[in-house]
Order: C-alpha cells, then structure tokens, then sequence
C-alpha cells in the first residue's frame, strides 16, 4: 500500500546512545508529521527521555540521524536547537518568578529600542515587548489581565500557560512540553489541554510527553510508545484502549513492528 | 637483640631532645592585632630582644581588636610548646583571665604589656604605659594651653568597654581638672581608632558645636581624622587636638602643627624588658611581679609652663613605626 | 483563563495602583523621611544643606562600595572582600603615585587595575571552580587585607599629590558647599539604575538572581554574566578606593574594615533581597544615606555613639521583616 503520509517534520533514525555499560537509546527511531500532537510515552528506563533530550538538543547520541524538515541537523546544545526553531516547555517551566510576564516571556530574546538607543545605550523596548507579550496572550486565549503581573502572582496553570505562550510565540517548527498538566488540578489541566490544542491549531506540531494516560488520551493525535531503547509502536489513541496503550508499554503485550 | 639497640636508640634521642629543649628557651608574644604598628614594633623588639638573650621567640595575634579566642588558644599552645614565659597584650581584659590562670599552674611566667587584665594581679607582672597618666599629661597640657579662654571641648573616643581607651578619657578629663558631664564636653563620639571614622566623628560635632576649640583623640589615626575635618569647615588654625601614642607619623604630625601634643609610649621597652623577665624566670625561676611603669613622654613644640614634656626631636628618634 | 483582556476606560484607578511599587520599594524612601522629619524636630542644626552635604560625604565612600554589593547581591551572591579590595586599591593608588613618584592619573589607573584584577578572582572562583560566593570572598578579603599590611607595612600613606584628592574639591551651590566625589557618587548611583533597569544586562542580572536554571536554559551564558557582576563590582570598589583617598586625604591601610557589613546593612536597609533577583538601585543609596543619617542625627542630639550602633541593628531586622511580611516571595 502506498504511504500517502507527508514528510515528517522531525525524524530520527537508529538513534544509539550508551552511559558505560547502559544502553539508553538502542536503535530508535521518532517521527512527528505536520499539525499533530504527537504523546511520547514509556515507562522509567525506556529511554523516553534520553530521546526527548537527543530532539531538544540537551545531549549528543552516539550514533544514529535526526533530519528536522528533511535537512540532517546536529544539536550541540538546546540553544543550538532552539535556534533552529525547536522550542521546550520545561517540566518546572523555566520562568523566573519575580519578573513580569513580559520580562518571561522575552527572557533571552529582549527587545532594544531602534536606532542608537538600542544599539549603543543597549536600552529595552520594554512598551513593545508589553504589546508583543498581549498579542501571543491573546492568540493563544490565555485570558491574564496584565503583562505586567509578576509571575508569581500567578497560578499554576496561568503560569503554564506563560510558559506555552513564550514557546509557541519563538517556536517555528516544534514545540516540546514536558510533563505539562503533572502538577496541575482538573480544572487547570484541562485549560492547558486546550491550550495544547490552540498551538497544534496555530500550524505548530507538538511532541508532548507524559506520565498522565487520560490526558494523552484526550488531546494526542498519535501515541508514540517507547520501550528498551527503542520505539515498539504508534497507536492512533482513537483506535486502541488505554489499557492496551499501557500494556504495550510496560511488555505486557506484543506489537509486530510495522511502518510508522 | 634488635629491640634493645631500637630502644637505646630512642633513648638517645629523648635525652638529646630533653637536652636541646632544656637549653633553648622559649618565650612567647601574643600581642592584639599584627597589623598595628605598636605591635610590629612591640613584636620587633622582642625578637631582638630573644634573638640577643638566647632564646626563641613563639608569636601570635588576634584577628582584630577583641579577638579573644585566638589570644586563648595562643596561650595553650605556647604552654603545650614549652613556652616558659609568655607576653600578652589582652584584647578582651576580663575573658582571657582564665586561660592565663591555667598557663601560671603549669609553670608559665604571664606578663602582661600594655593593657592590664582585668583583675590587674591576674598576671604575674604588668610593663604598661600608664594609660591615665597618658591622658592627664595631655589634660593638663591643653588646659595650660587655653588658658583662661573658655572651651569647648570635644572627645573622639575609642568603642565601648575597651579600658585603654576609658583609661585615656578619663585621664584626660583629670589633667584637664573637668569631671565626666561637665558642660564643657559639648560633644563624645566613637571612633574605633579609625582615621575616617574619626574624621566623620569630628564633622558631626561640629555640626553640633561650630565653636569646638579643644579636641582630644584617643589615638593619631582619629587625630589626623579630625584635623582633616577641621581643615574641610575652615576651622584648623583655632583648634587644639591632643592625642595619644607617640608613633611615628604622630610625632610628625606634631611637628607639622597638625597635633597640638601626644602622649608617647615606648612599645619596644615593654617588649624588651618582658623578653628579659621571661628569660630571667626560666634561667633563675626568680618571677617578676607588679607592675612597671615603660613610660610616657609628652611631645610638643609648643610647651607649657608646669607641663613636662620633650621636644619633636626626642620623639622622632624614639617613635615607633617607619621613621 | 477564558476572558480576554479588554482595557477599558474606568480600570484606570485600577490600572494605577498595579503601578505603585510594593510597601519594601516605599518602605526605605518613608523611613528616611520619618527620621530626617525625627531630627529635625529634636535639634536646629539637622536641616541645613551643609549638613546635609555632610551626611553625603559622609557615606559617599560605604555607598559607592554598595552599589557593586547591590549587583552582587542581585545575582544571589554576597562580597565581603569589598572593603578590603578598596583598601588595597588606595593603598596601590597612594603609594605609586608617593613612593614611585609616578604620574598621579596613571596611580589610579594601577589602584583601579588592582582592585578590577580581585574583582575578576572572585568571579573565577565563584564561576569556574564553584565555589560559593561567601566563602570565596571570606578566603579573597583576608588576602587583600594581609596583601594591603605587608605592602604597606601598615603604614598610613602621606603627602599625597593633588590630583588624587581632586574629587575632595568643592563648588557651592548657594550656601552649601558640595564636594565633587558626592557628585560622582549620585552619577554612579544614576548610571546603575539605568543598567539595571532599562538594558538588556540589567535584566539578565535580575535574571540570574531570581532564577540561574531558567536563565541558562534560555540562552543566556549565566557564567560569563556572573563572572562581569563580580568584575564590575571590583571596579566599584576601585573608584570607592579614590573617593576614599579624596576625602580622608591619605591612603590608609586600616580602611575599610567594616565596610563589608556596612556596605550590605545598606542594601538590606534600602529593600534589595539577599536571596537575589528582587530590589533596587535607588533603595541602596536610601539604606545608605538612612545610616548616616542616624549617625549625623544622634550625634547632633548628643546621644552616645553605641546607641546608633543599637539604632542600626532594629532598622536592620524592621527591614528584612518588612520584606518578609509584604508576602513578596511564595
């Protein structure tokens, strides 16, 4: 049968990486399609996330291909990939509390002012990046009432949702979030669901890993399962039940390896 | 057969060692701070001092001035060491008394210098300065100075509780023939003996007291502190600063004209004549005792009728400090 | 999280009181306003600008060495070297321009070079080796002071050229006379507020103090930040050496020697957090200018020197308590 897929937007072939007599990453292979939310699961020592860190640039495998938009890429470092459009959204989020949404949102990226101001005098264009951080707030419906609150003031999942914002505001290829909804309520889980599902919607695939079956169940669009190195299946969450997703996982049930 | 010349051995080298030790003597120096050039120079005679009698000299210091626990621990292990005398200059008077009293059972000859513990008999023997006598050479100097214009007198002191400093204030207070209170103190501040301490001292009590005309300083550095303030309001030439030391740099600024006079004292005799008593004790095991008066001399250019004192000459050539 | 934000006419007053700093920014500016009100009720002679002149000059030198305490303290480290590194840098700045005869501006030049060059050893212990700020600076503020007393010989250095003390020179604005290095010391204080609060680095500093890990997973190289804060630091603590040369009129090996608590009862006084990321420049000079304050006051009043020691301490706990209570940190 023909593979009318289209061309992944982030694929790793054989992907090997060993800690002395450990094996991680034993032949792994990953591939995340365009306008997908793709859940990246396995159980502790499966390799879930040596794999996660090989994509984001966080360690260097030892043999084996990644291609980002078909072209190979090598990660030095998570600012290398991060240069090259791969965003993530850290388990603890990575904001520092006492600074204003703004300030968080443009960590790392502020923005100067034109001319010699910004140039020479180095000075911040605080009331641009303010309306730039209103704008991304507003694409993604994150209803906060002011850029300026710091983000301690903030809930739990008001502070996810920052941290969404400013992935999915550099992001132009992948977003990675981490273990989003793992200390969040039910209420402000299922707001960052959603929110998952607004920066898929805005053209931004998004590889989401997680502990949580229900949720990966809800929002995920495939469900990479990772096992002993490597990947031993891609179920359609629609198609399989959570037991058997679980099953799979944990051995307990055995997948004919078949074309991704 | 091994182990009796493995024993002979041993037993040679303990009497030769006993034998050595007995004939170095050893004498200790633990003075308050090693950065104050009174005790450079205190620690400078007394190795001539040893290195002239014979003996070795062991020295340590405290960190800061107040630092008793070091001087504390210094007199352990001079006395562990085989130290049989041991000069001390006490930063806290009181506190070190019973780490002294443990060295005087075991044997050791405890001398103080300088400052008197605090009971003064708890050492063996004082070599000091008389510090009183220091301020009330300086008191009745500036009162023979003023005259009978009336003055306003201001006191930059040392810190709270340090008796050389209380000692000096209220010597001055006597040769001056003024009591603690008198209206004519107009303004008492600290100064922890530090010259920028001293100088913001000075400028506050002017902003008190414009018409301040006599100012006592518990040492040069505070001196040279006011003076700067003094010359910053316009108000040098009208005042009289007297102090207390007799360094070096002192003397010169009296005879500059910066310091009216001070009050000097001779650090390297109180070491010498410590070093001597301590060798004394350890030949002869006689002990000295009491106390003994290393003297002080007013320097001045300026002297006054009924007030003793020497010229800058005679001080330079017997300051402490770089010369 | 569903509403979107729509501003509308009428949240004004809301919209202002977001804008009004925290009680620890007001806190600094409302307790030295009591005190100079307190003491200018007990005596005449407290509100006078010569007076106030004086309190400036008082704490240029402790105020100056805060500003490089402040940067360091924002980044969550602390520096207590800094009253020894500008000792040693009037004494390298004295004694080359006395003893070697050397042209003055090049002295100070070498005074400012020496205290840069501990300024940099900070930092690469404290970046490269990791070892923690208070011990690294406990280890560098004994080896400046036994650095400064053996090139010294603990000798008060004298006689010094006019250009050294320039900054101790004065011009009157009306009555009051005002010295030229209480002018460069605001001028440090202006510049620092800008860096901090209107760069990009200002922010990274705030950064690095508030959150290391989020700072360096965004890109920014936290080493080599904390290594130009302690670096920048060291040069504040340089140009302090000159104002300290300038105003006492001698290079004095003693200096300095409480300057480290001083220099941080400022920053904590004037609201800046000691675990980092959160205070202001400004607050500083507050702290600063709240100590001399009480010291120029109790001394005017007559009161013993021990109580501003007393003073100073209940201020110090009142301001971290403030900051505490204000329910800042979560």
């Amino acid at each position: 049968m023909a593979n009318t897929a289209p061309a992944p937007v982030l694929q790793a072939r054989g992907l090997i990486k060993r800690y002395g007599h450990v094996t991680a990453l034993d032949g792994a292979d990953f591939d995340l399609l365009p306008g997908e939310i793709l859940a990246v699961i396995g159980d502790n020592g499966a390799g879930k996330s040596t794999l996660i860190k090989a994509l984001s640039g966080a360690l260097i495998p030892d043999e084996g291909e990644i291609r980002l938009d078909g072209n190979v890429v090598r990660f030095h470092s998570p600012i290398d990939a991060r240069r090259q459009g791969i965003e993530t959204v850290y388990q603890d989020l990575a904001v520092a509390p006492a600074m204003t949404i703004a300030e968080n949102l443009f960590l790392g990226r502020e923005v100067r002012r034109p001319g010699i101001l910004g140039s020479v005098f180095r000075c911040l264009d605080k009331k641009r990046m303010v309306t730039e951080a209103i704008a991304h707030m507003k694409d993604l419906q994150i209803g906060i009432r002011s850029m300026k609150q710091a983000v301690e003031t903030l809930s739990g999942g008001q502070r996810q949702g920052v941290a969404v914002a400013r992935s999915a505001a550099f992001a132009r290829h992948v977003v990675i979030m981490d273990e989003p909804t793992a200390a969040l309520g039910v209420k402000e889980s299922n707001m960052v669901l959603e929110l998952i599902r607004r920066v898929r919607d805005r053209g931004l695939p998004v590889i989401l890993i997680s502990h949580n079956m229900p949720h990966v169940f809800e929002v995920s669009d495939r469900i990479h399962i990772q096992r002993l190195g490597r990947r031993v299946a891609v179920v359609n969450p629609r198609e399989i039940k959570m037991s058997d997703a679980v099953a799979i996982m944990t051995g307990a049930m055995q997948v004919e390896p078949k074309a991704a | 057969m091994k182990a009796r010349s493995h024993l002979l051995l041993s037993l040679l080298a303990c009497a030769a060692a006993s034998a050595y030790a007995q004939q170095t003597i050893i004498v200790g120096l633990i003075t308050k701070t090693d950065t104050n050039p009174f005790f450079v120079k205190m620690k400078e005679g007394a190795t001539q001092e040893a290195q002239a009698k014979g003996a070795k000299l062991m020295s340590a210091a405290g960190k800061f001035d107040g630092d008793n626990a070091t001087q504390v621990t210094a007199i352990e292990n001079m006395t562990t060491a085989g130290a049989k005398a041991i000069l001390i200059t006490p930063s806290d008077t009181k506190a070190i008394v019973p780490a002294i009293k443990k060295a005087r059972d075991a044997g050791v000859l405890v001398i103080a210098l300088d400052t008197p513990t605090d009971p003064q008999n708890a050492t063996d023997a004082l070599f000091a300065t008389d510090n009183f006598k220091a301020g009330v050479l300086i008191g009745q100097y500036a009162k023979a100075a003023m005259g009978n214009k009336p003055v306003k007198i201001a006191t930059l002191d040392l810190a709270p509780g340090i008796t050389v400093g209380k000692l000096r204030h209220d010597g001055f207070l006597q040769g001056f023939g003024i009591k603690e209170g008198d209206p004519k103190i107009v303004c008492s501040q600290d100064t922890q003996g530090d010259q920028a301490k001293g100088q913001t001292a000075m400028e506050n009590c002017l902003q008190k007291a414009p018409d301040i005309n006599v100012v006592y300083t518990i040492n040069e550095p505070a001196a040279a502190g006011a003076h700067q303030a003094l010359k910053a309001a316009g108000k040098e030439k009208g005042v009289l600063i007297v102090s207390v030391d007799g360094g070096c740099a002192g003397v010169k600024n009296v005879k500059a004209g910066i310091i009216a006079a001070t009050s000097q004292q001779y650090p390297l005799k109180m070491a010498q004549l410590g070093v001597d008593a301590g060798v004394n004790y350890a030949k002869t095991g006689k002990k000295v005792s009491g106390y003994t008066d290393t003297g002080v001399t007013l320097i001045t250019d300026k002297a006054m009728p009924g007030v003793a004192s020497k010229d800058t000459k005679f001080g330079l050539d017997a300051c402490w400090g770089n010369k | 999280m569903s509403t979107q934000t729509v501003p509308v006419a009428g949240t004004n007053l809301r919209g202002l009181l977001e804008h009004l700093p925290p009680i620890t920014a007001i806190g600094p500016f409302l307790a030295l306003f009591v005190a100079c009100a307190f003491f200018a009720s007990q005596t005449d002679r407290f509100l006078a600008g010569q007076n106030f002149s004086l309190i400036l000059q008082q704490v240029m030198v402790v105020g100056v060495i805060a500003i490089g305490q402040t940067l360091v303290i924002l980044t969550a480290g602390i520096d207590l070297a800094c009253g020894m590194i500008m000792a040693l840098g009037s004494i390298v700045m004295t004694k080359f321009a006395v003893d070697y005869g050397m042209n003055p501006y090049l002295a100070i030049a070498c005074g400012l070079l020496v205290s840069v060059a501990f300024g940099v050893l900070n930092g690469a212990l404290i970046t490269m080796v990791r070892l923690p700020p208070f011990i690294v600076t406990l280890g560098t503020l004994n080896i400046a002071f036994a650095i400064t007393q053996i090139y010294s010989k603990s000798q008060t250095v004298t006689g010094l050229p006019d250009e050294l003390v320039v900054l101790g020179n004065t011009f009157h604005i009306g009555q009051t006379a005002v010295t030229y290095g209480t002018v460069l010391m605001l001028g440090l204080y202006l510049l620092t507020w800008y860096v901090l609060r209107q760069t990009t680095y200002g922010r990274h500093v705030y950064a690095v103090g508030n959150n290391p890990e989020a700072t360096r997973l965004m890109g920014i190289p936290t080493a080599r930040l904390l290594l130009s804060v302690y670096t920048l630091a060291g040069l504040i603590y340089g140009i302090a050496a000159l104002l300290a040369v300038a105003r006492t009129g001698v290079g004095d090996p003693q200096a300095g020697q409480t300057d480290n608590l001083d220099s941080i009862t400022a920053v904590v006084l004037g609201g800046t957090s000691l675990f980092g990321g959160r205070g202001m420049i400004l607050g500083t000079l507050i702290g600063a200018l709240i100590v001399g304050v009480f010291r120029n006051g109790l001394t005017l009043m007559g009161v013993p020197s021990v109580y501003q020691v007393l003073v100073t301490g209940i201020l110090v706990i009142l301001a971290v308590a403030t900051d505490r209570l204000s329910g800042r940190r979560r």
